[in-house]
């Protein structure tokens, strides 16, 4: 299996798996109970709340522990907004935000609050600009992702984040695909909450963090037990929040060699396809790019159909073409930076992980020609381009 | 998501190309959708002989042309026209909802090859006559 889809989750990493499973069995303790095992489980849940602050410089008691990224981005819109709706009902996103952050500003837009989406270039990145002049005096808060999960664009998060605070208005930044490959620090990017998951690096699924700076005033979306300082009831996922923290704090060490490997990994993949595929686009942006991601467009045919002929040969990757979607259009991120439909029905994301060697870099070279050749063979358009040459 | 039939349709599928002196050709369908069909029939004595297709498309667009191109070689023309899009949808094993359309497309695929056929073939009666 030559799996390039870490983008979309990742495997559980056997140290983490490790580190878990006591918690699991054993040490089962429910973290608000007094003795020894509920304080067992309680001091675990501490352990890994310092891991993942230390991931992205933060202090521990500014981490809150949350069910995945979605949530995580939920509480920062929703919260923001709901305890900041006497100030004003006005909020900034990017147009290329995970669903997360746009359906969470739909919802918000739906209960009346007025959202602006930002244009991005070509590149997907977003022009600090455009940010200053959407700037309003009932601005509650700006949610602009750090990396993008389809093309691996990235923000400048710094310089949107000092534009907002000009203004007084609080930043927030999805950082769910960031993560784990970026070297992050809250304190350099001055962002105000940060999103976090587990499982996008090599961490379990269900569990989330989001990082809130000490005095930023947000309400909770889950009402209930006094769990994570009030900010979020519920009983912890401990062991997930186990595995998150060992997950952290693998990122944290091996991270820096990682993404070199990585880097040059993706860039063997992309120089590949583009020296035996022709009419091929590379999307997203040339340098500001996570070092595993290369999203490109294969003209003159659809991306499903790509996904599914590679997967019968035991290659995984992704697609950006919604033909399975009711809307029937490709994704919100290829027609923001301005691909035709067509060409954006056509595109694939490959995300390589810590796990993806060289081997499998050559195997998909040495597939995807002939997938793709195969249904350009079926396609009319294919035909009718080499036929105008 | 798919059936074993749609699947192996994908993978293998019957009847790819374009007929060069096609009798009729239908070009359905729009790339902003992701799916453009075209269906080529060659047309003997009121039957259809020959049936090809070009498709841009998911699995389940490829799948629903190879099919129909199936279903209408050695039909009359009249037969071919009876033929919907559940009937396109039962011969693959069934369809995902949101992929329904899939099959509509080849039913509008085969009707608009015919409706091509018959225009072409008035135009001869008129240049004939």
């Amino acid at each position: 299996m030559v799996y390039l889809d870490n983008n979309a989750t990742t495997p559980i990493d056997r140290r983490v798996y490790e580190a878990m499973s006591p918690y699991l069995f054993e040490k089962f303790g429910n973290p608000s109970t007094l003795y020894s095992i509920g304080a067992e489980a309680r001091a675990a849940v501490e352990e890994a709340r310092k891991r993942v602050a230390d991931l992205v410089g933060a202090r521990p008691d500014e981490i809150v522990f949350t069910g995945c990224g979605s949530e995580s981005d939920n509480m920062a819109l929703k919260g923001v907004a709901f305890a900041h709706m006497e100030r004003g009902k006005h909020i900034i996103v990017s147009s290329i935000e995970h669903h997360a952050v746009l359906n969470t500003a739909a919802y918000l837009e739906k209960i009346g609050f007025e959202v602006t989406y930002l244009p991005v270039d070509r590149y997907g990145m977003v022009d600090p600009d455009d940010l200053r002049r959407a700037i309003r005096s009932d601005t509650v808060l700006v949610s602009i992702m750090l990396a993008n999960n389809e093309i691996g664009t990235i923000q400048p998060v710094k310089e949107l984040c000092s534009v907002s605070h000009e203004k007084g208005v609080l930043f927030h930044t999805d950082a769910v695909q960031a993560a784990g490959k970026l070297k992050i620090d809250v304190e350099e990017l001055g962002v105000d909450l940060l999103s976090l998951s587990a499982h996008k690096i090599y961490g379990p699924k269900g569990v989330g963090a989001l990082y809130i700076r000490k005095g930023t005033k947000i309400h909770p979306l889950i009402h209930g037990g006094h769990q994570e300082r009030g900010r979020r009831a519920g009983t912890e996922n401990v062991a997930g929040i186990v595995g998150f923290g060992k997950a952290a704090e693998i990122a944290l060490q091996e991270m820096e060699e990682e993404a070199v490997r990585i880097a040059e990994l993706r860039d063997r993949l992309e120089m590949g396809i583009l020296e035996r595929i022709e009419d091929v686009i590379v999307n997203g942006h040339p340098e500001r790019r996570l070092p595993n991601t290369t999203n490109i467009s294969f003209c003159y045919i659809e991306g499903e159909a790509i996904i599914l002929k590679l997967a019968s040969r035991g290659i995984y990757a992704s697609t950006g073409s919604a033909c399975s979607s009711d809307t029937l259009e490709p994704s919100h991120v290829l027609m923001a930076i301005g691909l035709s439909p067509e060409v954006g029905h056509g595109s694939v994301r490959f995300s390589l992980g810590k796990f993806n060697t060289a081997d499998d870099v050559d195997r998909t070279l040495e597939v995807l020609p002939e997938v793709v050749s195969n249904l350009r063979e079926m396609s009319p358009f294919w035909r009718r381009k080499n036929v105008q040459r | 998501m798919y059936s074993d039939k749609v699947i192996e349709h994908f993978m293998h599928p019957r009847n790819v190309g374009k007929i060069e002196d096609a009798d009729g050709v239908g070009k359905v369908g729009n790339p902003v959708c992701g799916d453009v069909m075209w269906i080529y029939i060659k047309v003997k004595d009121g039957k259809i002989v020959d049936c090809r297709f070009e498709t841009f498309g998911c699995a389940a667009a490829i799948a629903s042309s190879s099919v129909t191109t199936e279903m209408i070689k050695g039909k009359t023309i009249e037969e071919a026209l009876k033929i919907t899009n559940k009937a396109v949808a039962e011969a693959l094993g069934g369809l995902p909802p949101q992929k329904m359309h899939c099959s509509l497309l080849a039913e509008q695929g085969i009707k608009a090859a015919i409706e091509d056929y018959m225009r072409r073939r008035k135009k001869g009666e008129e240049k004939g006559a």
